[in-house]
């Protein structure tokens, strides 16, 4: 979002100012050597890896119903805790940006409590409250409802840890907007929601969007909370990453890198929409960037 | 429509932005509301919109003689224009215009063809009809301020309300925009208010002016009479440019600078006071003339422009500022050294029993 304009200032350096060339040459390769031993090189052995047996193999590896299993759980996973976060995200920093309202401060910190707090003891923390043991562990299990060790688990645990990626995006970038839009529209008559709908949401669009993809990433796969709460029910509640984690400890690497090739090409996918949203921000960021340097002719 | 606004308090935290504010715009006309930054004027503005509350059980702002306090903003059928506009930036400029009409209730909406009609009106009003395709970013500060005003004036508003309208704007756009405005006024007779602190604004464009300090009004009344007939000291040195001098009353009579005049109706109250002339109002002569005068020397002369601009000092020192027409420079003979004589045509007396006031432009 905010680099998004960074593109634009990217120079050669000057004659004079800056390293010498050899320096710079040994600073870009050493740069590359990281990069290559620490995203690239794994990132290949995956579909190395998934691949050693053939096609055949790999392809084969998603026929198996505990894999399918796996697949539609963490689709269902995400198509719940998106949404949620959703809403979720564009509220909290609705309240935040628009209005003044005593614990703002404090609401913002927990906002990204979840970014702080490692994603297993957070998972902890849900078999505490809803498992049969914890707070309301004897009003579930009177009630017949299961949470931990079943899907609801992994959807709140997931909902957890994702719970700041949408609000975080939109917090700083309804502040820098501020409410002024907002009070034309009401001053020419429109409603709350006719305001919020046609002035606010598309002001903050693509900040929504890029929020969205990186919560949708991270939704998808998000194993440490989730193994906590999941109980590894094979076919059950194994999530694509779960799902990994067994055929691994199983010795069953084909299928395992299989798997993680999914997660590996929605990383991918990920990165290539988050790019195509950073193009289109930075382009809008230069249109509000014009509007600040207006060409004066009457 | 008429607005009343009636013993208006508004505090943010400790600090109190109007402070019994009480104005009434009479239907049809420009209002000012003049002062410097912290003065209360946008705030005044602001509830008078309903953007603002004032502090709860202080005041009431009629529309027409009628409590507006239970209408919301959307309900008052003000037009606003903000300081920055506030365009919808996602929108073009035909769809800026057509929003207050587009979010209208089914019932009231006009059908798609009364809106593209009546928004090409308004364009063509405020002579943008040729750019209505484009962004509000793709738009010079002008023309960003026009396509606030059609936005405005497209919900038909009863009133219509303008921070600083062309604050933001660079001279020249500024002097074209206010001519403009007075026409349109005239045109459409919306009884209009709008905030400033340029004097010459206020002056060249308003019916009638409201010079505002601190949360209070100073005065109200036509451009001449808060410009000829000041209220209050800060009135005085807020319209424009002063000589200052202490000096002291004493039966209608007031002795400043080695010269004794009469204080006039302002200065009926014996005891210190000071006494202000503006910088044309002195009567320069190369002889004593027949009534008291000061004598001074000149120390430049800066002829550049409409009128001459003389910086003259007194035998004790102090210096002062006159401003002639070319002709009587010319007539004098005056440069640098000259002795001269001055007196003033006119001058204004406050008694000087409140602390001075913070030096206004």
């Amino acid at each position: 979002m905010a680099d998004g304009g960074k593109r634009h200032t990217t120079t050669r350096p000057r004659p004079g100012v800056g390293e010498p060339a050899p320096v710079r040459r040994l600073l870009i390769a050493a740069t590359l050597l990281v990069l290559g031993c620490v995203l690239v090189l794994p990132l290949i052995s995956v579909f190395a890896e998934a691949l050693r047996q053939g096609l055949g193999a790999y392809l084969a590896s998603f026929r198996d119903a505990e894999a399918q299993a796996a697949i539609r759980l963490t689709l269902l996973v995400a198509a719940i805790a998106v949404p949620v976060n959703i809403f979720f995200g564009l509220s909290a920093s609705w309240a935040i940006a628009k209005f003044a309202f005593p614990g703002k401060r404090l609401l913002i910190t927990l906002i990204d409590l979840p970014y702080a707090v490692s994603p297993v003891v957070s998972g902890l923390v849900y078999i505490m409250i809803y498992g049969a043991n914890g707070v309301f562990g004897p009003w579930l299990v009177a009630h017949d409802l299961q949470v931990i060790f079943a899907v609801p688990g992994i959807v709140l645990a997931t909902i957890f840890v994702t719970f700041p990626f949408v609000a975080r995006e939109l917090i700083p970038l309804m502040e820098e907007q501020g409410t002024e839009e907002e009070q034309a529209a009401m001053t020419l008559g429109a409603s709350g929601w006719q305001t919020f709908r046609r002035v606010t949401l598309p002001n903050v669009r693509w900040a929504l969007l890029y929020g969205v993809i990186l919560c949708n990433a991270r939704a998808m796969g998000e194993f440490g909370a989730v193994s906590v709460v999941s109980g590894h029910i094979r076919g059950k509640t194994a999530t694509l990453p779960l799902q990994v984690e067994i055929l691994y400890n199983e010795y069953n690497y084909v299928a395992a890198f299989a798997v993680a090739s999914l997660l590996a090409m929605l990383a991918l996918a990920t990165l290539v929409a988050k790019a195509v949203v950073e193009r289109r921000a930075g382009a809008s960021t230069a249109e509000v960037a014009a509007e600040l340097q207006p060409r004066e002719a009457p | 429509m008429s607005i009343e606004a009636r013993h208006i308090t508004k505090s943010f935290g400790a600090f109190r932005a109007l402070d019994d504010v009480s104005l009434t715009v009479p239907t049809g006309r420009l209002m000012a509301l003049l002062g410097p930054s912290g003065s209360g004027k946008t705030t005044l503005l602001r509830i008078i919109a309903g953007l603002e509350q004032a502090d709860r059980g202080s005041g009431q702002v009629l529309f027409n003689d009628a409590d507006v306090a239970e209408r919301a903003v959307r309900r008052r059928g003000v037009g606003f224009v903000f300081q920055h506009y506030a365009l919808f930036r996602h929108l073009t400029v035909f769809d800026n215009v057509a929003f207050g009409l587009q979010v209208r209730p089914r019932r009231e909406r006009p059908d798609k063809a009364e809106i593209r009609a009546r928004v090409g009106d308004l364009l063509r009003m405020v002579q943008l009809d040729t750019l209505a395709d484009r962004y509000p970013g793709q738009l010079s500060g002008g023309q960003r301020q026009r396509v606030a005003l059609a936005r405005a004036l497209a919900v038909e508003p009863q009133v219509l309300l303008l921070d600083e309208p062309f604050g933001a704007l660079d001279a020249k756009v500024r002097k074209e925009l206010r001519v403009w405005l007075r026409r349109l006024h005239d045109k459409l007779h919306v009884t209009s208010v709008f905030v400033t602190h340029d004097q010459d604004e206020a002056l060249e464009v308003a019916d009638r002016v409201v010079v505002m300090n601190e949360g209070r009004i100073e005065q109200e009344g036509t451009p001449d009479e808060v410009f000829h007939h000041p209220a209050t000291e800060f009135v005085m040195r807020f319209l424009g440019e002063v000589n200052q001098f202490h000096g002291r009353v004493d039966a209608g009579r007031v002795a400043f600078a080695d010269v004794e005049l009469d204080a006039g109706d302002l200065g009926r109250q014996d005891g210190p006071a000071r006494v202000f002339v503006r910088p044309h109002e002195w009567e320069v002569s190369l002889t004593p003339p027949t009534q008291a005068a000061i004598r001074a020397v000149v120390k430049r002369v800066q002829s550049a422009g409409p009128v001459v601009r003389l910086e003259l000092q007194t035998a004790d020192g102090a210096l002062l500022n006159a401003e002639l027409p070319q002709e009587t420079l010319e007539q004098l003979g005056l440069a640098a050294g000259s002795e001269v004589h001055v007196t003033p045509r006119r001058l204004r007396v406050f008694a000087a029993d409140r602390a001075p006031p913070v030096a206004g432009a």
